[in-house]
């Protein structure tokens, strides 16, 4: 597969590129999902393909083929510098690249004690599947019991002009349950272990590990009880967050803020641009002193890892809020180049056909020292929310509207009656302001969310977020339509 | 690079390849297609982002006895990788649960004449839609541009066991970007976009005025409370309203207790009609649906009142009526319309805004996520264009806002007080401007 590679890079570079690289990919899917105790759809698929990147002035020219041959591999490169030149027609200022660390000639794998794909038959799979689903579906009230998963077994091959020759083998996969309840006027849902499940670089020792049919029935109960919860009420108060809700409310505003490529402006007509400005980095207060975020696409298991980035640099934490102080940023060698710093590591593509961009790794909040029984009783009045259930955020990325699927009352330091369709608003640097206490490391979990859209073409992207339960003061709650 | 051959001809040849390999083992549906995909982008004004790439794979669902299902899909086209795709569906179908739902393939029928293609469009080069980006950036005068241009185009051919054979092509140009003004308090954008089947007929230059003249017009925007108020919504805003609407005329969701549609009575208001028609030549994409079946032209609501809902066969078949045509190809999601017209009216977009004494021009939605589908409750922003309308007037800018709002509630009866004559297609839709009585506002976007 290298071969491929070298020659799409060799046949950019004869057609004028001032630079190029090569992945070939090749990648293995498969899902399944059940509902109310049937199999509905199980599907698989396999993919490969070659991707070839040219720069030439200001623009990267992009092809992708299916054709790993060697002739088809040349053309690929060749219409990848032919494409770059026609950006010509509407010129900016030359690309420059951050310079990379040595490139790398390495081979680098994901853990993976049990191969969801190899090791673990399609009937086991569909039998927890159909089980769990069965046991929801068995709670009165229940109108719809779901369970899913999926699994990508991915390889890759990268070759750089600069002599990178680097093959990596990530596996991934994550499973997912909920039940929704149907009342007269609307529906309740709750999800285990969250709206999208849970997701890592991992064999299905992951799967195993969420214990989906120990959960089953307290969560088709609890879809149950939200149908006659009262609605949670329309204040501002104390609010705490569930590290699930927490895990999404680092991925919307902070994780897609802190992309560099939308801080430069080269997302602004679609995803958007972010309301921090790069020469403020190292002094603009994000949040509270309690406040500290890293993009670590080093940690074992989260979504969000890898060995190397798809332009080569080896992955890495990067600092990104020190103590409530933005310090840092996801970027790839042409957004460090323009701010003068050295890539972050954080380009990737999500198949051979796209072109690499910043992606979120795993960002994360470190854990504090407090705990989300801690945040119960030290609260007088407020309201507990988790699990995301809707999510809008401006194009800045500063204000935001969260759903959650499930509230409880906080009075006087006891969680009190369920509420239901709590959600809550705030402006991000004022919300992550009043953030005063931060859940501790035994309740820190590395989230994955399989589903982050961007790009155009769209990309979708998997990326982590180590997250803990936290509490915010007088937060906006109960807005609804 | 791959080229057009035709009417799906190549495609067709490898449905019927894959379908001798299944042979009585188990009955199949075999989808190919090929084409080719390309998109232009730019930011701050240069082209920064220009790929393309040879689209097109295989992709068969096989039952066996049972109804046991499973599907499998794949871009390796040779004999060795068509066998290993129809070797590892069998192998999963046999390993799944019987279906006693399964609700069989879809038989011969022809699907009605609709061939969104053009030759030109197929051909398009990279430098074509650069120029088109020359156009739009230069229409800006010196303002910061940004967005994309990109042409593409697919061949996709269907047969399956039943005897059922189907084929078709289409092509899909566009353009669409913001310019970007200085203002007192940053960056203000105004948008402007255009698509069609054609690439000629994408008017860039005008696209780019649009946007510039929107981008100026929001420098001095100025804070309003949140609130109530009468609107005007443009085409872009009333896609996004059909795009969740749409999903509620799913059949599955309607017998799962999900949707808020109910067939025969009157949710919208009188004024208000939208349907789906594949055939239509406003219509992009393919006339029949992944499981075989023609689609059908649904009457979603017909003069206020909710009438045909989307079906596939295993929905279908649970309701008692045909398929309609909408299959996606996964049980999961169902079916629902993916080709709407909602209805124009006589008033050109500037009459509309006469008409109202005190409200808001909305240019375009964002970020917009449901709360509940039976409520059609909805929360998303303004952005690329909010401005007041007084005495009948477009009036000064405002700062963007957050609504919180059912959709199906703002098309009630007696709210929809004027529809544009201005449709045109956004995303898969063609939707005209709508004056709506009631939305609610329920913040500003900065706090």
């Amino acid at each position: 597969m290298f071969d491929a590679a070298r020659a799409a890079v060799e046949g950019a570079l004869a057609a004028g590129a001032t630079y190029a690289d090569a992945r070939v990919m090749a990648g293995r899917t498969e899902s399944m999902n059940a509902k109310n105790g049937m199999i509905e759809d199980l599907g698989q698929s396999e993919s490969s393909g070659l991707g070839v990147r040219a720069l030439i002035g200001s623009s990267w020219g992009f092809f992708a083929s299916a054709d790993l041959s060697d002739k088809g591999a040349r053309s690929a490169g060749e219409q990848a510098a032919d494409i770059a030149k026609a950006s010509a027609l509407v010129p900016g200022p030359a690309t420059e690249l951050a310079p990379g660390d040595k490139p790398a000639q390495a081979h680098w794998a994901s853990e993976c004690e049990e191969h969801p794909l190899d090791d673990v038959s399609l009937s086991e799979k569909g039998d927890l599947l159909v089980g769990v689903t069965e046991a929801m579906s068995r709670v009165n009230g229940v109108s719809l019991a779901t369970a899913s998963y999926a699994i990508w077994d991915t390889e890759k091959w990268f070759v750089s002009s600069e002599g990178h020759r680097i093959s990596q083998r990530i596996i991934e996969c994550g499973a997912l349950l909920s039940s929704t309840a149907v009342g007269d006027s609307e529906t309740q849902r709750r999800s285990y272990p969250g709206i999208r499940g849970q997701y890592g670089t991992s064999g299905w020792e992951l799967v195993r590990r969420l214990d989906l049919p120990g959960n089953a029935q307290r969560i088709a109960e609890e879809s149950v009880a939200l149908l006659s919860a009262p609605q949670c009420p329309e204040e501002t108060t104390d609010l705490i967050l569930g590290a699930e809700q927490m895990a999404l409310q680092i991925h919307e505003s902070v994780g897609h803020a802190i992309e560099l490529d939308r801080i430069l402006g080269w997302e602004a007509a679609y995803a958007g641009t972010s309301w921090l400005e790069p020469d403020k980095m190292g002094s603009l207060r994000f949040g509270s002193d309690l406040m500290n975020v890293t993009a670590d696409a080093t940690l074992p298991g989260a979504l969000g890892s890898f060995g190397y980035d798809d332009e080569g640099t080896p992955a890495k934490s990067v600092p990104i809020i020190d103590n409530g102080v933005w310090v840092g940023v996801l970027s790839g060698r042409d957004s460090a180049a323009q701010v003068g710093i050295p890539s972050g590591g954080c380009v990737r593509s999500d198949g051979w056909n796209r072109l690499p961009m910043v992606r979120m790794t795993n960002v994360g909040l470190l854990p504090g020292e407090s705990s989300l029984n801690e945040m119960i009783a030290a609260t007088e009045t407020g309201v507990l929310m988790d699990t995301n259930r809707s999510w809008s955020i401006d194009d800045k990325r500063l204000n935001f509207q969260f759903g959650c699927e499930i509230g409880w009352e906080i009075k006087n330091g006891e969680r009190g009656r369920m509420l239901r369709n709590p959600t809550y608003t705030g402006i991000s640097p004022q919300f992550w302001g009043s953030m005063d206490m931060v859940g501790g490391a035994d309740e820190w979990v590395f989230y994955g969310t399989p589903n982050c859209g961007k790009g155009q073409p769209t990309q979708v992207g998997h990326t982590g977020h180590p997250s803990v339960p936290c509490r915010f003061r007088n937060v906006r709650v109960g807005v609804r339509g | 690079m791959t080229a057009p051959t035709g009417n799906g001809d190549a495609a067709m040849a490898l449905c019927e390849q894959v379908l001798e390999l299944v042979g009585t083992r188990g009955e199949a549906v075999v989808r190919a297609s090929a084409g080719q995909s390309s998109l232009t982008r730019f930011a701050n004004s240069r082209i920064h982002q220009n790929v393309s790439e040879d689209t097109g794979g295989v992709s068969l669902q096989v039952t066996v006895a049972g109804g046991r299902t499973a599907s499998a899909s794949g871009n390796h086209t040779d004999q060795t990788g068509l066998t290993a795709l129809v070797e590892r569906a069998l192998a999963a179908a046999v390993l799944r649960p019987e279906d006693p739902e399964w609700p069989g393939l879809a038989g011969p029928a022809p699907a009605r004449g609709a061939d969104h293609w053009d030759d030109e469009t197929a051909g398009a080069s990279a430098r074509t839609r650069a120029e088109a980006v020359g156009q739009f950036v230069g229409a800006g005068d010196g303002l910061e541009a940004a967005g994309f241009c990109s042409t593409s185009w697919s061949e996709v051919a269907l047969a399956n066991s039943a005897g059922q054979r189907l084929a078709g092509r289409s092509t899909v140009a566009s353009i669409s970007g913001i310019q970007r003004a200085i203002g007192p308090d940053g960056k203000a954008d105004g948008s402007g976009d255009w698509s069609s089947s054609r690439v000629r007929e994408l008017d860039a230059a005008a696209a780019g005025r649009l946007a510039a003249t929107r981008a100026v017009a929001s420098t001095a925007a100025e804070d309003i409370g949140p609130g109530h108020y009468e609107v005007v919504l443009e085409p872009d805003c009333v896609s996004d309203m059909v795009q969740f609407l749409s999903f509620g005329f799913s059949g599955k969701a309607h017998a799962e207790g999900t949707s808020f549609a109910h067939p025969g009575e009157a949710q919208f208001d009188p004024a208000f009609s939208m349907w789906d028609d594949a055939a239509d030549e406003r219509s992009i994409g393919l006339n029949f649906d992944a499981e075989g079946t023609p689609s059908a032209l649904l009457n979603l609501v017909k003069g206020g009142v909710t009438g045909d809902l989307a079906h596939d066969r295993r929905s279908a078949a649970r309701a008692g009526v045909q398929s309609t045509g909408h299959a996606t190809g996964s049980t999961a999601f169902g079916a629902f319309p993916m080709n709407v017209i909602v209805g124009e009216g006589g008033d050109s977009v500037d009459e509309l805004i006469s008409e109202v004494e005190h409200g808001l021009l909305v240019c375009g939605f964002w970020y917009t996520r449901i709360l509940d589908p039976k409520t059609q409750v909805v929360t998303g922003l303004t952005r690329n264009g909010l401005f007041r309308i007084d005495e009948g007037k477009v009036g000064a800018a405002v700062r963007n806002l957050r609504f919180t709002q059912s959709y199906a509630a703002a098309l009630g009866a007696g709210r929809v007080l004027g529809i544009g004559n201005d449709g045109r297609r956004v995303g898969r839709y063609w939707v005209p401007s709508l004056r709506l009585s009631d939305w609610n506002f329920t913040g500003g976007a900065q706090g």
